[in-house]
């Protein structure tokens, strides 16, 4: 089982949380004391740990990190990759193979890439709930539920049709996006390395 | 960063066409981002979300629906970022309830995003996800699958159940797999809602579509993991499919990188794994097809080091076939050596989990494994270690330990610590060299591990220190080198030092102070003394200070009395008692020796848990008009009934440990007994605080625990020197396979030699030659055998007070708590008592009974070679089969006598041969014995019994071929029957050939029934062992059944009348509410509780099983009815 899903960038702010399990704080289990806001507080300090764990790593390291105290326990892993601003992270439990994970990462970025046509930071801000559509299509309650990308892209390109049928909430600032990106602005300061927000999908080199 | 987003920002107005609604919409949420973007301080950040939530709140009470997608939106990225949107969630709920596909979308999401699994909101969804399941629009029962899988409240799953199962047979792929993944989610919450849909995983595995059957793995995975062998019959189809998908017979679609469904091999290959687990029938299945994946998996790409991965886990955990070992080491290699990483992470993991079946491996990699030591990547660090732990010997423990230390002392990741510390502790346990090094490895574990330690590794170092081993000068040794230790550590500066090692100190140097001669007791007493003055010391540490003290203060009345005085006036009650003890203590030797007797054997020291000492005065103080005792959860109880109607705000306010009482309390009915036994707190803390006895009292051993104990006992072989004279020939080749490596550089050279310190005493032929030493020795500290340790700690001394229970207990007793491992060995020790039951032996016991006919029985069961028993029918002359006497029981062989049996039914009968059945009931099994009388005056020949019953299970049986059986004559074959799967009935048949001439074969065929009734046995437990028992079981199904109210005490009768149908046990009958415990023959446990409830006993059984308690409960039913 996939027990959580965080995106983050550099400066550890998020830009997508996805739990599948509710980590509660171990005192407080007891059930009538936990309520959804102490919930919510637990998941603030587990992006908060998990960022401090994984950006003070370098990255020839490897991408595989066991259990942090918050998250509980030997069982649990998290398993990352840093795309140039981006950090994506998923905590596992050991029912998962860690390069299986790994590549699902790969799979779910290029899918990214593919819906928001060179996908950034940016578009993961402006377009939190799209980008939880396309992790739906991925992961499902914390399963795995399709791999393929093509396949992934055609379930969430179906979805948009609908959408613009109805005149949609985020066709527009989408389209705004990708002019912006297109319109190579000659004012953008030199010093800004626009190159750098773009999360660059590396592709896969031979072993 | 925030500039280019101002710039993407300040560009976007000129793109939108500004009049449109979505435009403004949008607006609201870039405005957000822009402004949260602008921030530099987190004060700002928190102050502008708190307008805009304000804002959002304003605006959902004018409700738009345009406008509340938008909103919900912005909602999610305020959760997001931390803060508390909860007034929204009601309205992603409306927004999922009213809106059309686009609403419900976003409102959905944000339903799963907002609420958690327990929410009470999400009741108000059912309704909603229930009329989209049933929508004849694809998309909207889409998202309600999602959401359904996402979020579900436990309770209402029966509810949306038979809508998911239809789901199933959908006709788009997509919606059945979503379906499928729905009921695994199901199946995880609530295992046994789904119970009956089992056959529908089945079909889904078959599925046309191979995406549905990836999804249905998940589902078996999980499955096979809990119970492998109830599965084992798929084993076939899943090598089948795995065949397919390697041979890539799967479309091009499912292809990644060219290779295919990676992700369906490594479920695959997973799950064969687990079937295969020491099972070598259904391993030989997947040897063909792990080999094919072997060779298909080139390296080239992540994803196929994953394939490998799995694979060479599966190959070594199957049972083991040479070759493929042979190729899955090579593959180890190949990711040890790597330069990638990750794989070289992976390829430790390997190597961790292969050293338990073939430590040479590590050997043959040890410089890789040295450089990875050394590696600056922390979890790489952390698995070497892990794998060091698992070759750990008594030859290179100190240097392993050494580098586990040095780790330690560079990370500060807390659950790393906890976890690596309790290894250590462990390893210098098990293999400490010698005094010195073992106590100050504990010093080291003790100081780096702190206050973050598990309780029991000191409570272990203590037990160990206190039990000592067989020879009591080793131990006064081991115990003066403490003493030593502690007294210089304590002359340093203590402040720094954790609790727990000042407290291990305080333990150790109160019991064994006085065995140092040379240091005066004095010096003792001021060092301790020093301790308690510290600020720095915890008011627990304090009171194990001064029971130290108390301890060591004979004859130094004066340093005493000082001492007590000033603590006399302390704010902590348990220390002001335990100072007023001192006191008491000092002044009066002859009770001091009483209580703390110098040098006696800790373990002799009893302690009356019962307090019953103080019944004198409790009944004094009941007749001058106390109220009686209550205890705490009975309290409890009361008060929430006084406050039934508005609990939740008051129940705060009640301590923790009241509340939490209640909650246990809801689950083990017996806890009122289990506590009625223990008073109030106060003098628990003090008998814990004062009496060593108590404190070393139940203490789980980290290494009593079946992961660790397994570890060791597989590590353990190669340190074994005849097992490696055994096998020298792959261990020479480890070692041949050394010998050319390069010349080393200097640099290498340490490394060299870390090696060999390393991995000495690993393969036999290549550490000699690399140490030059080839002593082992043995582990230093045994612990003595304890008389109830044999069972588990926490159910020690079970023996002892069930003793006195009926006498067919004395089996059972000791093993109910050992379920678990029982599973295993149970079956399999019952089938070698039956089939090791020599032949002659029975022919034996029956010589040496003086009766004349069992005489002459036994020398004719000679005569035929003692396969059967025949029986002269002396007594048996009923040519009536029909109406069978009961004397046929005199007929059952001696060993079975005495064992409790149904009375004799006949069976069927033909003008040759009549068959009878009897029952006989056996602890660990069913006997099915079925007498074959000849009713002829002529031989019969070559009778032969054929019994089949497909849900039993034939453990063993016996006399069902014989070659004559002569006039008149009865013979006995009888069958011990296992049943695995609890069956509320089952049905055999059989048949019995023979020769009445030569060459004229007759059949004669027979059936029958057995009732699961047959195959319940009682389960002896005490009421605190049935508490336990019950706390950890998990199925648990509630009827009301009918009482027998005829009788004065309804609730005895009833359970009386099911104790005589059912075999059950009666543990304890409390007031209105009785306990009852049995078992599946000797397997799975199943325990009822059961409370008188008006006219109706209100029944609630639980079991592991998730079947018995229905089969038991059929058949209570049944019995009463009946009665």
């Amino acid at each position: 089982m996939i027990k959580a899903i965080l995106i983050f960038n550099n400066h550890g702010k998020p830009r997508l949380i996805r739990f599948y399990q509710y980590f509660l704080n171990m005192q407080l289990q007891i059930k009538h004391l936990c309520t959804n806001k102490m919930a919510e507080d637990m998941q603030q300090q587990i992006i908060r740990e998990t960022f401090h764990l994984v950006s003070k790593r370098d990255d020839n390291v490897c991408n595989f990190l066991e259990g942090g105290s918050l998250i509980g326990g030997s069982d649990y892993k998290l398993i990352y990759r840093h795309y140039a601003t981006l950090y994506f992270v998923f905590c596992v439990d050991s029912s998962e193979s860690e390069l299986g994970i790994l590549d699902l990462i790969q799979v779910f970025v290029e899918t990214l890439d593919k819906c928001f046509e060179n996908v950034c930071e940016l578009d993961l801000i402006f377009h939190m709930d799209k980008v939880h559509y396309i992790l739906q299509e991925v992961v499902m309650g914390g399963m795995v539920l399709e791999t393929n990308m093509n396949e992934i892209v055609a379930q969430v390109e179906l979805q948009n049709r609908m959408e613009k049928s109805e005149g949609g909430l985020s066709g527009a600032p989408a389209r705004a996006v990708s002019a912006v990106k297109n319109m190579n602005l000659p004012e953008i300061p030199r010093n800004i390395n626009i190159g750098d927000i773009n999360i660059k999908v590396p592709s896969l080199s031979p072993f | 960063m925030s500039d280019v987003v101002e710039k993407t920002l300040s560009a976007l107005p000129g793109l939108f066409d500004s009049q449109t609604g979505a435009a403004r919409i949008t607006s609201r949420l870039r405005q957000l981002v822009k402004s949260i973007t602008e921030l530099t301080s987190k004060n700002e950040e928190e102050s502008l979300i708190k307008q805009e939530l304000s804002s959002m709140k304003e605006q959902v009470s004018s409700p738009n629906t345009s406008m509340m997608r938008e909103i919900m939106v912005r909602a999610m990225y305020c959760e997001m970022l931390g803060y508390d949107a909860s007034f929204t969630y009601i309205h992603a709920i409306k927004l999922a309830q009213q809106g059309g596909v686009l609403e419900k979308r976003v409102g959905y999401l944000a339903v799963s995003l907002f609420l958690n699994e327990g929410h009470e909101l999400l009741l108000l969804l059912v309704n909603t996800v229930l009329k989209d399941l049933q929508s004849t629009n694809v998309i909207e029962a889409y998202m309600a699958l999602t959401v359904v899988a996402q979020v579900f409240p436990k309770d209402m799953i029966p509810a949306v159940l038979p809508l998911l199962e239809d789901k199933l047979s959908y006709p788009k792929e997509i919606i059945r797999r979503k379906a499928v993944l729905a009921l695994y989610k199901f199946y995880l919450i609530a295992p046994n809602q789904v119970q009956h849909i089992h056959a529908k995983f089945r079909k889904a595995l078959c599925d046309r579509d191979p995406g549905v059957m990836t999804s249905s793995l998940h589902i078996y995975l999980q499955l096979i993991t809990e119970s492998p062998d109830d599965y084992k019959d798929l084993t076939g189809s899943f090598v089948t499919i795995l065949k397919q998908v390697v041979g890539g017979k799967l479309p091009v679609d499912f292809n990644y990188h060219n290779v295919p469904a990676p992700w369906l091999q490594i479920q695959l290959l997973r799950i064969l794994s687990l079937l295969g687990k020491e099972d070598r029938s259904t391993s030989e299945l997947m040897y063909e097809v792990l080999d094919e994946s072997l060779r298909r998996a080139e390296m080239n790409h992540n994803i196929t080091y994953a394939i490998l991965y799995e694979c060479v886990k599966a190959i070594y955990t199957i049972h083991p076939k040479a070759e493929l070992l042979e190729k899955a080491a090579r593959c180890i290699g190949n990711f040890v050596l790597s330069p990638k990483i990750n794989l070289r992470y992976l390829g430790l993991k390997a190597l961790t989990y292969v050293v338990q079946h073939d430590a040479k491996l590590a050997l043959q990699h040890q410089m890789t494994i040295i450089e990875c030591l050394d590696h600056t990547d922390f979890t790489i660090k952390r698995e070497t270690l892990e794998l060091l732990f698992r070759i750990t010997n008594a030859q290179n423990v100190t240097v392993i330990v050494e580098k586990m230390l040095d780790f330690l002392h560079g990370c500060s990741d807390e659950h790393t610590i906890i976890h690596l510390v309790g290894k250590v502790a462990e390893l210098a346990e098990k293999f400490a060299p010698d005094n010195s090094w073992f106590i100050q490895t504990m010093n080291d574990v003790f100081s780096t591990g702190g206050d973050l330690l598990q309780q029991d590794v000191p409570n272990n170092f203590l037990r160990l220190l206190a039990e000592g081993s067989e020879s009591k000068e080793e131990d006064d040794q081991l115990r003066l080198y403490a003493v030593n230790s502690y007294l210089t550590v304590l002359k340093g500066d203590a402040s720094h030092l954790p609790q727990r090692f000042l407290q291990v100190m305080s333990w150790v140097l109160g019991e064994y102070a006085h065995l140092q001669e040379s240091v005066d007791q004095r010096e003792v007493i001021r060092l301790l003394t020093q301790l308690l003055d510290q600020r720095s010391v915890s008011s627990e540490t304090r009171v194990w200070i001064l029971s130290a003290l108390t301890k060591i203060s004979e004859g130094q009345t004066d340093l005493i009395l000082d001492l007590a005085e000033s603590l006399s006036s302390s704010q902590d009650t348990v220390l002001r008692q335990q100072a007023q003890e001192l006191r008491q203590l000092s002044q009066d030797s002859q009770l001091y020796e009483w209580v703390l007797p110098r040098g006696a054997p800790w373990d002799s020291m009893e302690v009356d848990s019962s307090l019953s000492f103080l019944d004198g005065f409790v009944s004094e103080a009941l007749a001058a008009g106390a109220a009686p005792y209550k205890p705490p959860h009975q309290r409890q109880e009361e008060l929430c009934e006084d406050r039934a109607l508005n609990l939740e705000p008051y129940s705060f306010s009640l301590p923790v440990s009241l509340s939490s009482c209640s909650i246990t309390d809801r689950q083990s009915p017996t806890l009122l007994s289990v506590s009625s036994g223990l008073s109030g707190n106060s003098t628990e803390l003090s008998q814990k605080a004062g009496s060593s006895t108590l404190i070393l009292e139940g203490v789980k051993r980290v290494w009593g625990r079946d992961g660790y104990l397994r570890q060791n006992e597989t590590t353990a072989p190669p340190v074994d020197e005849p097992s490696a004279a055994v096998q020298p020939s792959g261990q020479q080749e480890a070692a041949e396979r050394l010998e050319p490596q390069p010349e080393p550089s200097t640099q290498n050279q340490d490394k060299l030699q870390l090696a060999s310190s390393l991995f000495v005493g690993l393969g036999a032929g290549s550490s000699m030659s690399l140490l030059g030493k080839s002593e082992a020795p043995p582990p230093r500290f045994r612990k003595k055998p304890r008389p109830h340790e044999s069972s588990s700690s926490s159910s020690s001394g079970t023996s002892e007070r069930s003793s006195d229970s009926s006498s067919r207990s004395s089996h059972s007793t000791t093993d109910s708590f050992l379920y678990g491992s029982l599973l295993e060995e149970e079956p399999a020790t019952s089938i070698s008592a039956f089939s090791h039951t020599p032949k002659s032996s029975t022919a034996n016991g029956l010589a040496q009974n003086k009766d004349t006919k069992e005489d002459r029985r036994a020398n004719t069961s000679q005569i035929l070679g003692g396969d059967m028993v025949i029986v002269r029918p002396n007594t048996f002359q009923d040519k009536h089969p029909s109406l069978v006497s009961s004397d046929l029981t005199a007929l059952l062989p001696a060993d079975l006598k005495d064992l409790p049996h149904s009375d004799v039914i006949s069976l069927t009968s033909d003008p040759s041969l009549s068959l009878s059945s009897c029952r006989l009931f056996r602890d660990e099994a069913l006997l099915l014995v079925i007498l074959i009388s000849n009713c002829t005056e002529t031989v019969i020949k070559d009778v032969a019994v054929q019994l089949t019953c497909e849900e039993l299970e034939t453990a063993s049986l016996r006399g069902n071929v014989m070659n004559c059986l002569e006039g008149n004559s009865t013979s006995v074959c009888h069958y011990a029957l296992l049943m695995d799967e609890p069956h509320t009935n089952v049905s055999f048949t059989g048949t019995v050939s023979y020769q009445t001439q030569p060459g004229h074969t007759n059949t004669l065929s027979f059936s029958g029934t057995l009732s699961a009734a047959d195959f319940i046995r009682p389960l002896v437990v005490s009421t605190e062992e049935y508490g336990k028992l019950w706390l950890s079981l998990s199925h648990d199904v509630k009827q009301n059944l009918k009482l027998l109210t005829d009788a004065s005490d309804p609730l005895r009768t009833t359970l009386n009348a099911l104790k005589d149908a059912l075999q059950l046990h009666v543990v304890d009958i409390i007031g209105s509410e009785g306990i009852v415990a049995c078992r599946l023959l000797s397997g799975a446990p199943c325990l009822l509780h059961c409370r008188v409830n008006g006219a109706a006993l209100a029944m609630w059984l639980r079991s592991p099983h998730p079947a018995l308690p229905d089969c038991i409960l059929y058949h209570c039913q049944r019995a009463l009815a009946q009665h």
